[in-house]
């Protein structure tokens, strides 16, 4: 055990290292991150999604990064999301823990096999990254390649087993020992509004089985609907097991929300905010923002919600003020690098 | 064929029934493939198992057979070759997110499930679909099933 604790320190004066090295681990918990800090602290968490550049300029990253500043206490890089081909989340990922950043990588099954994504899971976590969010991913006919090969050797549960034993048993899938295993925060993903609905709930629990200890949810439009699932999650005790952070984003105007819900897979959206959209006229933007506002104020009364995982797409700069204007932060101020 | 394969999983535990009573005739059978040689009979027993199971599931031949688990309801068919639960692309009316004039393979599963164990009844098993399943070994691929469960019960057998 001698090993296990030099990691563990106690809990005082360790809240911030120098940019690019890890916190330490405190006892009871899985990764030296500090989205899992936060969460277990049990103040209200706030993530967000950086799309990647399609760009090799690191300033890139940087730049969009700085837009989520001192709201976000998590930063996900998306892994090719809708199968287009963007930097990689594991660059985007280490180029922001470099800085200091808490960031979670996206890890889908598209494009690796078992034997790259377990090289990908050690190397990231060598390169500070401290969370990973296991995705199946996106089929390769929604992207701009769709004649590639699917690789889905994994899938988002397998991917969730596979990173657990790494970290929990110190071994490959293979059986083979690790010398240093990752120290990762483990996370899914989870979409409380697609068929079958009973499957749903039942199937958070088998993700929280194969490692899942915090979730990101698909956007959550419909409260009602989630309430429901969350419900149906608290009945099977589920609340204690893992963190809910629910998604949530702006919409720019009701054209697109309904090009969304009609061509992104997976993607709810009930007729009365597309309606409310379309109400405001010519300040659709702005009524997309305040309905993203009333939204997660409305997320954080419901029991077992965590935190909320803000996916922003094109809109990114506007993160800041959607966070600031609901309030969930309290006084609380998530770190940002110091210039 | 997708109709063939909708047919199918309505009748889940039908067949279900048949394939524990073919399991167990397969398993009686035992001593004559170790006379045989298991290597002679995979090749025929495979041609078999793939020409029935592709007319009545679309099977694929994963050579891991996990109908019984997914309510006859084939996972090799899922353009994402998902063996654990539905992804999250599924169309609000049950239809997969690539492929919108097939039912999700999962949506099916969980049909054909309930049909096997009866949900809804007080006294309804423990359903075995949300069993997280292993990754597939791709060795495997081409082989009988069957062949492979016999051996596998047969091994049980002789280690207890």
């Amino acid at each position: 055990m001698s090993d296990l604790d030099d990691v563990l320190v106690d809990e005082t004066n360790v809240d911030e290292p120098r940019a690019g090295e890890n916190l330490a681990i405190l006892k009871g918990h899985s990764s030296p991150g500090r989205l899992e800090r936060v969460l277990r602290s049990g103040a209200f968490a706030v993530t967000s999604e950086l799309a990647p550049p399609d760009s090799a300029d690191p300033n890139e990253v940087y730049r969009r990064a700085a837009m989520f500043d001192g709201v976000v206490d998590g930063i996900n890089a998306t892994d090719g999301s809708g199968a287009n081909c963007h930097m990689s989340s594991i660059a985007v990922s280490a180029l922001l823990a470099r800085k200091g950043y808490s960031t979670v990588l996206q890890m889908a099954c598209r494009d690796r096999n078992r034997i790259a994504i377990q090289g990908e899971i050690l190397g990231a976590a060598a390169f500070g990254v401290a969370n990973v969010l296991c995705l199946t991913g996106d089929g390769v006919l929604a992207g701009d390649h769709p004649e590639s090969k699917p690789v889905f050797d994994l899938g988002s549960m397998t991917l969730l087993k596979t990173v657990k034993m790494m970290r929990d048993e110190s071994r490959f899938l293979s059986g083979r020992d690790l010398d240093t295993p990752p120290r990762l925060f483990i996370g899914a993903a989870a979409n409380p509004f697609a068929p079958p609905a009973d499957f749903r709930a039942q199937r958070l629990a088998s993700k929280i089985q194969a490692g899942a200890q915090f979730i990101q949810t698909q956007y959550c439009f419909d409260i009602p609907m989630f309430k429901d699932y969350m419900a149906k999650v608290g009945d099977l005790g589920l609340l204690d097991d893992v963190f809910i952070l629910a998604g949530i984003g702006p919409m720019a105007s009701a054209k697109s929300a309904s090009w969304i819900r009609d061509n992104v897979p997976g993607i709810h959206i009930p007729d009365a905010i597309i309606q409310r959209l379309e109400g405001a006229g010519k300040k659709q933007k702005t009524e997309g923002r305040k309905i993203c506002v009333e939204l997660i104020q409305q997320l954080q009364e419901i029991e077992g919600v965590s935190g909320v995982h803000i996916m922003a797409y094109r809109q990114e700069e506007a993160v800041k003020s959607i966070v600031k204007a609901s309030g969930v932060l309290g006084d609380r101020q998530p770190w940002q690098p110091t210039a | 064929m997708y109709l063939m394969r909708k047919w199918s999983v309505s009748r889940a535990a039908k067949f279900d029934f048949i394939y524990q009573k073919l399991e167990k005739v397969l398993v009686w059978l035992e001593p004559f493939w170790m006379k045989l040689g298991y290597e002679r009979v995979e090749k025929p027993l495979a041609f078999i198992e793939k020409h029935v199971k592709g007319f009545l599931f679309d099977c694929q031949m994963c050579g891991q057979c996990a109908l019984h688990d997914t309510g006859m309801s084939c996972p090799m068919n899922c353009p994402k070759k998902l063996r654990n639960g539905p992804c999250g692309g599924v169309r609000a009316n049950g239809k997969c997110e690539l492929d919108e004039n097939m039912n999700c393979v999962w949506v099916e599963a969980w049909r054909g499930q309930q049909l096997m164990t009866g949900a809804g009844k007080q006294d309804a098993p423990v359903s075995s679909i949300l069993a997280v399943q292993f990754p597939v070994d791709h060795r495997l691929a081409g082989h009988s099933s069957w062949l492979r469960a016999v051996r596998l019960k047969h091994q049980d057998a002789e280690q207890n």
